[in-house]
């Protein structure tokens, strides 16, 4: 069971690390929780409870019946329904990109639960700067594919961004976790250049 | 009748024969004696654990699913929901669904009759609660045996029952279905309800509830075309009705009936008066306005859910202005704000208040893996 879940979870390695971070016995909470990927295995690999927050209808359908609990909620509304510190952590996997306020939701993640964990795409990978260097055209990637005029992500951020807007809003980065595909050694050495994705952990400071 | 229940023969349980019996209600009263009408469906399994209560909405009954007759024109209220195979799987589960105490369906009710006078209770029935509907249903289920059900689960009405189980019985229901409902009527709610009674109680032939031949039949019928309004949508209505004419192609010039939303409504009131009772109708609305669950608690309802042990499944409807999506969202922060977790979808539909009886697919679904997550948990220890 967990393997074939471990499996699912594959495709995303923003999630695997996720995955791997998250300690035993945990209380979390999962922004944007999707089809509760992350919280099942979660659920039987670490024994975490766990409970998801998801906007689409289909998506929580599929959640319950993967056993998981779920809130049908809508971030850009911000947080109201959960308590201060009521989670151990609190995931935004792949979405801070799309919201209407991301630094809102950053510090109420951090209000609802001890430390907040977000994954990213940089917009600051190589390969994106040189489509808007190179061609002049608004970057399409595998991880970003959509057109300019009809894309969910409206907050594309790289690296630096991220880290700046952290310390501006007094947010502690207590691990920053750069992934690329093909460029892993490079990755950790200039995440900005060559990351796609970027897991951080924060917590107040 | 193909994947339906079948044919199902309602029971009745009778208790409270002496007053030491009795049951005690929230006004402070005693009412005995007490029959329970009730349904049963599928079969309490070894371990008793697959008992689910169903619990029903103003206008419903214990008939929930299957047909009485062969010939029945309709059968039970929420009959896509429950039976072989359906989201209440009844080849898995034991349902049971009773009929209200104050209703007038076959359990005790205002027009029952009185056996200290001969004569019907009428006016002279004591008001009841929400709470004194489960604590009748609680006698219910130890007659059937039934320690700890499964789920309490119902909308509307239903759903404040199904709520109110988990406060009054914490350790009788492992988990709650709540459709549709609220935690505690709002002064809107409370609103319809007064003036549909004020309908009713100002219908000559209403009698001050003594009514015999001669029902109070116009009061009763305006209450119901009032209250299927507020059931219904903005949306929906223009869908099912637009402003159409019923019968001419112009308009009349008069007061009579014209349009089609007109002459359904009118079926619609029609209809009920002929199979609900006047005084049920006052009592129960009147249960309704006191539910809140946060009486105790001053209004607070993170403190009046402190003590809830249950797990819950909250569902709403987008189009429901009777009990809007807020009045779900209140429960499921109280929850959160008490550390317990749950599970939550506002269903897109444009029903109004009753999407609860007539989104059967996504409804359907949630109920169906919900509960099988829960047998699973209830196995499982």
């Amino acid at each position: 069971m967990v393997e074939k879940l471990r499996q699912n979870l594959s495709r995303r390695s923003d999630l695997v690390i996720i995955a791997d971070i998250i300690p035993k016995d945990v209380r979390i909470l999962d922004l944007g929780c999707g089809e509760g990927t992350l919280l099942r295995l979660l659920k039987h690999e670490k024994n975490v409870r766990g409970l998801g927050v998801e906007i689409s209808q289909s998506k929580i359908l599929e959640s319950v019946e993967g056993g998981i609990n779920v809130i049908h909620c809508d971030l850009n509304e911000g947080l109201s329904l959960f308590a201060d510190n009521s989670f151990d952590f609190v995931v935004l996997s792949q979405t801070l990109q799309a919201l209407k306020n991301p630094d809102l939701v950053m510090s109420e993640m951090v209000r609802v639960g001890k430390k907040g964990i977000i994954s990213f795409i940089n917009i600051g990978y190589f390969m994106a700067r040189f489509q808007l260097l190179l061609r002049g055209k608004m970057p399409e990637t595998k991880t970003i594919p959509h057109p300019w005029y009809n894309t969910p992500n409206i907050h594309l951020a790289t690296i630096r961004d991220f880290r700046e807007l952290c310390s501006e809003r007094k947010l502690k980065i207590d691990m920053e976790i750069p992934t690329g595909s093909t460029f892993d050694i490079f990755a950790g050495i200039w995440p900005n250049l060559f990351a796609q994705n970027c897991v951080f952990v924060i917590s107040k400071e | 009748m193909k994947d339906s229940e079948g044919i199902v023969i309602p029971k009745n349980y009778l208790f409270g024969e002496t007053p030491e019996d009795a049951l005690p209600l929230d006004c402070g009263k005693k009412l005995y004696p007490v029959n329970i009408r009730y349904e049963t469906y599928g079969h309490l399994d070894e371990n008793g654990k697959n008992a689910i209560l169903i619990l029903h909405a103003l206008s419903g009954d214990a008939h929930v699913a299957g047909h009485h007759k062969e010939d029945d024109k309709k059968p039970g209220w929420w009959n896509e929901m429950v039976g072989p195979g359906k989201p209440f799987d009844t080849k898995k589960y034991f349902i049971v669904c009773s009929n209200i105490i104050g209703g007038c369906s076959g359990s005790t009710g205002p027009r029952s009759v009185n056996p200290a006078t001969g004569k019907r209770y009428n006016m002279t029935f004591p008001v009841i609660t929400i709470a004194d509907m489960v604590r009748a249903q609680r006698r219910l289920m130890e007659h059937l045996g039934i320690k700890k059900c499964l789920h309490s689960a119902g909308g509307s009405m239903g759903g404040m029952q199904a709520l109110e189980w988990a406060f009054s019985y914490p350790e009788c229901v492992q988990s709650v279905i709540a459709i549709a409902t609220t935690s505690r009527l709002s002064p809107q709610s409370i609103a319809f309800d007064w003036v549909g009674r004020e309908a009713i109680m100002s219908d000559p032939n209403w009698q001050n509830g003594n009514y015999e031949d001669t029902l109070p039949e116009k009061g009763l019928s305006t209450a119901r075309m009032l209250a299927h309004i507020t059931y219904l949508s903005d949306e929906a209505m223009y869908r099912k009705f637009g402003r159409k004419l019923q019968e001419s192609e112009t308009y009349s010039f008069d007061f009579t009936r014209d349009f089609a939303v007109e002459s359904y409504l009118e079926y619609q009131g029609h209809q009920f008066v002929e199979r609900f009772d006047a005084n049920s109708y006052l009592y129960i609305t009147r249960a309704m306005d006191y539910f809140d669950v946060s009486a105790k608690t001053g209004g607070n309802l993170t403190k009046a859910f402190s003590g809830i042990e249950s797990q819950f499944l909250v569902v709403s409807f987008t189009s429901d202005w009777l009990f809007p999506t807020y009045q779900s969202k209140d429960i499921i922060t109280a929850l959160l704000n008490n550390g317990k977790d749950a599970t939550y979808c506002d269903i897109s539909s444009s029903y109004g208040h009753d999407a609860f009886l007539l989104e059967v697919d996504t409804l359907g679904r949630l109920i169906s893996d919900f509960t099988n997550n829960q047998y699973m948990e209830a196995l499982n220890g």
